[in-house]
């Protein structure tokens, strides 16, 4: 336990409502890591928030800058953080002083589903560590699952690692690299956690000879091992060999990791670009599962206040409070209550067996107005989602057309001629397609390392697998200088711009632009 | 109480003030500062730095949504005003920059003075008024270590080794133990300073319309706001004109409605005069703010305008600020005729204002000298 932990206390009339909200979390069936709460006034509660829930990170001015924002809108009455909450075992969640006992009621409630979700939801076995804080092959899940998650105290190391760097260099020299690697902290490959280490294939060096077909009988040599079917297929070869020679052999999309093995970094460089990329990944299972983690919470409040935890004259200042959370204004999508509402559709079309070929194929409406075959799979169909899904199977295999008319979703883009954003349409695939695109990998694009030795000049080659939307340009050529920063060579990159393919390139002077056509 | 995200503020206002890392500076998304729904409601600015990723450009993205309105309708449902940039990512909100909330005259000044430098008053005469200034006075048993006050320390822990007897004068060696410690302590004291007044002059002309009168009080105001602040003791003079000029208080400069011709040279006299009569330059550090839409009544009267200037006012005040507002009728000549006079003096600042949205640019140009 961090020394944080034990520097406040929860206060007994908490404590006892928490061993009540765990209790009846418990009966429910959540499954969580033990929880620890702390209270904390609105000047900590701003700090641990703007640390992103940690009380101890690296020095870096964004924190601070995350802070003044916090700190403003609390002050200025516009806004206050309700809950936060650590995926950490035991997971580690913060209570507002002053909030109402039927707030820090509701917190507690949506806390233990949260902590659930860190517990049971595939993506996060991502974050499992091993007794020396590195990441563990995911894959396998032991029962029963006690993972060892200390983040927060690999976080204080990590702040540690840098502190002591910046003792020696100086926070100037620290910061600004830090601030390249920040640029680059989204080059990660979401999947790398899950894929089987990949053998690097070892061959060996000897040259190989391009293997013939026996003969007893030499003067049948130059029938069966033709001349020139043998130089085809030794020209075949060398042409192998040489492909082999490039490197990486194949496209890289933890562009992160390959720097990091890779480039030529000093000690304390690849120290910060380490820590930087281990935070990524930490941070990683959160952006896939945001809609489904806050959904899968908010399921759980609304459930466990409602049903179990509040008494009949707590119920208008929880409903007030409630309303507030699931609130969508000006027409922006809420993701707590789009997942809220998507789970409810899900339990309740598996509860009345709204789902497979005889529901797909039925064309009678009223009939499937009121489909119901009672049974009663709806409870065990949502735990099945929160463990196995992620934002974008969810939203993929969960959006019907009823629910997007039910909830009134729409898709918008930019209208040139009026310039302002614009409904464009309420069709389930446009919306769908639209989330979709902004779901998958984080909305950032994918980038893959091509080759190390662009051009026989030890230059970096990335590849922008461009799929409809041409990067921000100006961000672009920041992210290059970055990139060289690491690098120490020049470095291009391949995208598209406007329908033609590019090479943007920066070698440390001048950035330049090659269109193809 | 200290917070750990102190230091990390403290960085990061010093990025966006552009004293450290000013690489980082174009970054920096500023709100703007002052309102638009009279003086209660004003927008807080809150910087903010994005750090640059490879990323999509919004526009071609597009999102989901979710609520009311017809295909072609604005996002935000209200089909009169799209509003602007409201294109948010599902999940992920990139946050608001500013704020709109009320906030006290203390508060604003203080945001505002985040961004300016204090006008160097100098030291002249008796001084009224007040700065202050922290002093070392005493010693204290805690304190931080780069304050420890080293013979101190020494003396109290050879005076603890003698008394305990473990000192030894052929060995002399002293190890101060924490109890031992001593740091310096400091008070902060009241010291005056200097005098400084300053003389605020606006153009109440016919020419300047409510509008031009409202920029010049805005200005005015967040000036008087911001220097009373920062200096305890400041005085302020008023003075309107139109092709006659008188002083008067505060209150009227602030809400009087007047109009006429327009000559200039009669606020400058009067300038001239109070300064004569109530603020010798050997003791008074003189600020005078002039405020017009530029029209001046005849090119004659710009001249002996000059003339004042450089007989009278420019060799007695520390700085002349003149502000010139964007009025629909005017010529907006003057600035151009002081241009042609004083471009290579620096006493000399002057200032257009196109608009409201100016008005913190142009405070900043007025402020920003440190002079």
């Amino acid at each position: 336990m961090s020394e944080f932990a034990l520097r406040t206390s929860l206060p007994v009339y908490l404590r006892e409502e928490q061993d009540r909200v765990e209790k009846i979390a418990a009966g429910e069936g959540l499954d969580f890591f033990p929880v620890v709460f702390e209270i904390l006034n609105y000047d900590q509660m701003n700090e641990i928030a703007a640390y992103g829930g940690f009380p101890n990170r690296y020095p870096h001015w964004r924190f601070g800058m995350e802070y003044e924002r916090l700190a403003k809108s609390y002050e200025y009455g516009l806004s206050k953080i309700y809950e936060m909450v650590i995926n950490n075992n035991p997971s580690y969640a913060y209570l507002l002083e002053g909030n109402s006992l039927v707030d820090q009621k509701l917190v507690m409630a949506h806390v233990y589903g949260h902590v659930d979700f860190f517990k049971n939801n595939f993506t996060f076995r991502a974050t499992d560590l091993d007794a020396g804080a590195h990441t563990v092959d995911p894959s396998k899940r032991r029962n029963p699952y006690d993972p060892n998650r200390r983040w927060i105290d690999k976080m204080a190391n990590h702040g540690t690692r840098i502190r002591k760097h910046v003792a020696r260099f100086g926070i100037n020299r620290i910061e600004e690299f830090v601030d390249h690697c920040l640029s680059l902290e989204n080059l990660i490959n979401i999947h790398a956690p899950f894929q089987a280490q990949q053998k690097a294939d070892v061959e060996s060096d000897t040259p190989k000879e391009v293997p013939r077909l026996r003969t007893e009988r030499p003067y049948m040599e130059s029938f069966i091992n033709p001349v020139e079917f043998m130089d085809k297929q030794r020209a075949k070869m060398d042409a192998d060999r040489d492909r082999a020679k490039k490197f990486p052999e194949r496209s890289e999309r933890d562009v992160l990791a390959f720097l990091l093995e890779h480039a030529p970094l000093e000690g304390w460089e690849h120290d910060v670009l380490e820590v930087i990329r281990e935070e990524a990944y930490y941070f990683a299972p959160q952006w896939q599962t945001k809609i489904m983690n806050e959904g899968w919470a908010s399921f759980w409040h609304s459930r466990l206040m409602t049903t179990k935890i509040l008494d009949s004259s707590e119920i208008i200042e929880y409903a007030d409070n409630n309303a507030g959370v699931m609130a969508t204004s000006g027409g922006r999508l809420n993701p707590y209550k789009l997942g809220v509402e998507l789970y409810r559709d899900i339990e309740d079309r598996w509860n009345k067996g709204q789902f497979g070929k005889e529901w797909e194929d039925c064309d009678d409406l009223d009939a499937k107005r009121t489909w119901n075959v009672r049974l009663g799979l709806g409870q065990q169909k949502i735990f099945e989602v929160r463990s196995h899904y992620t934002d974008v199977t969810f939203i993929d295999e969960f959006l019907t057309a009823d629910f997007c008319r039910d909830q009134k979703l729409f898709s918008f883009g930019w209208s040139n001629k009026s310039e302002r954003f614009e409904i464009e349409s309420r069709e389930l695939k446009k919306v769908k397609d639209k989330l979709l695109s902004q779901l998958t990998n984080g909305g950032n694009p994918f980038i893959y390392v091509e080759d190390a030795n662009y051009e026989n000049r030890g230059e970096l080659l990335l590849r922008h697998d461009h799929q409809g939307q041409d990067l921000r340009s100006d961000y672009a050529r920041e992210v290059l200088k970055s990139l060289v920063r690491v690098w120490k060579r020049p470095v291009s990159l391949t995208t598209m711009i406007e329908s033609k393919t590019a090479i943007l390139r920066f070698d440390g002077k001048e950035h330049s632009v090659r269109q193809m056509k | 109480m200290s917070l750990k995200i102190d230091q990390d503020h403290s960085r990061f206002r010093g990025i966006v003030r552009g004293k450290i890392r000013e690489n980082l500076k174009k970054y920096i998304a500023q709100g703007e500062l002052i309102g638009r729904k009279g003086k209660d409601q004003v927008t807080i600015p809150i910087p903010h730095i994005d750090i640059p990723h490879f990323t999509y450009g919004q526009k071609q993205q597009g999102g989901a949504g979710q609520g009311e309105g017809e295909p072609g309708d604005p996002m935000g449902g209200d089909p009169e005003e799209g509003e602007e940039g409201s294109g948010k990512k599902a999940g992920e909100g990139a946050g608001e920059h500013s704020l709109e909330v009320d906030v006290t005259l203390d508060e604003l000044a203080d945001i505002l003075g985040e961004e300016l430098e204090l006008p160097d008053i100098e030291d002249k005469g008796k001084s009224r008024i007040i700065s202050e200034k922290d002093r070392y006075t005493g010693i204290r048993r805690v304190g931080p270590e780069s304050l420890r006050h080293f013979k101190r320390t020494y003396r109290e822990a050879l005076r603890r080794q003698i008394s305990m007897g473990n000192y030894s004068a052929d060995r002399p060696m002293i190890v101060p133990i924490p109890d031992d410690k001593r740091y310096r302590s400091w008070k902060t004291q009241a010291e005056p300073v200097a005098n400084a007044v300053i003389i605020y002059m606006m153009d109440v002309s016919g020419s300047m319309g409510d509008e031009q009168k409202e920029i010049v009080r805005i200005e005015s105001f967040w000036l008087d706001a911001w220097l009373q602040k920062q200096y305890k003791g400041l005085e302020s003079r008023f003075i309107i004109h139109d092709a006659v000029a008188r002083e008067v208080d505060r209150e009227t400069f602030f809400h009087t409605r007047e109009s006429g011709g327009t000559m200039i040279s009669s606020a400058y006299r009067l300038c001239a005069t109070l300064i004569d009569n109530h603020y010798p330059a050997d003791e008074w550090n003189i600020y005078p703010f002039h405020f017009s839409d530029g029209d001046n009544w005849s090119m004659d009267d710009t001249l002996l305008c000059v003339d004042i200037m450089k007989q009278h006012l420019l060799p007695r005040v520390n700085m002349f600020a003149y502000g010139q507002v964007e009025s629909p009728y005017g010529s907006g000549q003057f600035i151009k005729d002081l241009r042609e006079h004083f471009a290579a003096d620096d006493r000399v600042v002057m200032s257009e204002i196109r608009d409201r949205d100016a008005i913190v640019g142009s405070i900043k140009e007025f402020l920003g000298r440190g002079k």
